[in-house]
């Protein structure tokens, strides 16, 4: 993967970001979009049955994506997660190093701040490398992607490629392109159906 | 009889439930020792609870059932997670607590943190049940695994040392 260093990583725009990833996706993976504004910018891309919606439970993304991964090995799973997010779980970097998932992928949206309680910098503001930590676990496939076309290619890399993978993105300070809906049992009874875990007549 | 550990590997067997991430526990090392053994199952070490609780809730969302084993500190790190994943999901999310802190405990904190276990259940408004007999034990896994699937809610099965023999103090009071 790239050699890109976190200092040398263009500051991209989130939603931007997340619409290019979407736009890779052809086969049905599953996202799993972390709390705030990670799962709202993954909603506002456009709702996709197979995309799951945190609502809560802050740091959890990566461990819900592990478990899909590990129910369907079959299935490309992402987990989108924020940086102060993933300062609250990082155990779970060396749980995915050692379950070894070739379908997980792992993108850290790094923006240095809390942005939806007001953007207060996270006590990782002193240089904290998360793709160092992961590489660190024993994660070997991860990259500061570049720019958004080395994003792009990392994404493909990673939907090519046995993982586990992790991608560290830089963030400017733009905020959410819109706002998820707030229904859980909906968001869950949609990405059951998405991941073909469910079947119900009770469709409209 | 059957131990304990054998007649919940059977029950978990039995309703399919095959993915057990856990924080280990010592009470609970038979059940795990034996779940290690049996290709059915897929069992690994998580660094927090709440970590397992995020997996199970991912692999049954993707069809794959699990149960989070943890012993009831770990439990005590677990409301927010609880609140707002299987709870506000409606997951079934399923949870087996070896029960520290009571009856014989000689850990303080154990002891402090045990009385906050089934506050928070109930507060949760979470289905749970102790077993303390061995000619229930089967019962009751099977039953509360069976009405948390098929009512898609999170579940907790607390393991009483009158089940287990707890772990108590080597050495007696005042010895």
């Amino acid at each position: 993967m790239s050699v890109t260093t976190a200092h040398n990583a263009k500051r991209m725009y989130r939603f931007d970001l997340t619409k290019r990833l979407v736009a890779k996706l052809h086969r049905d993976e599953a996202v799993i979009g972390g709390i705030g504004h990670s799962n709202f910018d993954l909603f506002t891309a456009g709702h996709r049955p197979q995309n799951f919606y945190m609502l809560g439970s802050m740091g959890l993304a990566i461990p819900i994506a592990l478990g899909v991964a590990i129910a369907q090995p079959q299935r490309k799973v992402f987990a989108i997660e924020g940086d102060g997010s993933l300062l609250m779980q990082l155990g779970c970097l060396s749980t995915v190093a050692t379950q070894a998932p070739k379908n997980l992928v792992i993108l850290v949206m790094d923006n240095g701040t809390y942005q939806i309680t007001g953007g207060q910098a996270t006590p990782a503001a002193g240089g904290t490398d998360y793709v160092a930590i992961a590489r660190g676990c024993g994660i070997q496939s991860a990259a500061w992607a570049a720019d958004e076309a080395d994003f792009e290619r990392l994404v493909e890399h990673c939907l090519a490629a046995d993982g586990p993978h992790l991608i560290g993105l830089k963030l400017d300070e733009q905020g959410p392109a819109g706002q998820t809906e707030r229904d859980p049992s909906q968001i869950r009874d949609r990405f059951m159906r998405g991941m073909g875990a469910k079947k119900s007549k009770l469709t409209t | 009889m059957q131990p304990w550990h054998e007649i919940v590997v059977e029950q978990l067997k039995a309703n399919e439930i095959r993915l057990i991430p856990y924080v280990p526990d010592n009470v609970l090392k038979p059940l795990i020792n034996a779940i290690h053994a049996d290709p059915f199952f897929t069992a690994f070490t998580t660094a927090r609870e709440e970590e397992a609780i995020g997996i199970v809730c991912g692999a049954v969302m993707a069809g794959m059932r699990g149960m989070a084993l943890m012993q009831t500190s770990g439990f005590a790190t677990l409301a927010n997670v609880l609140a707002s994943l299987p709870c506000a999901f409606q997951i079934p999310a399923l949870m087996m607590i070896s029960e520290r802190g009571t009856l014989g405990e000689f850990n303080i904190g154990q002891a402090a943190v045990w009385r906050t276990m089934r506050p928070t259940l109930e507060a949760l408004a979470m289905e749970h049940h102790v077993i303390t007999r061995l000619d229930e034990c089967g019962f009751i896994v099977d039953r509360t695994i069976r009405q948390a699937i098929s009512t898609q809610q999170p579940a907790a099965l607390i393991l009483s040392p009158l089940l287990t023999g707890g772990k108590a103090n080597p050495v007696k009071a005042g010895g």
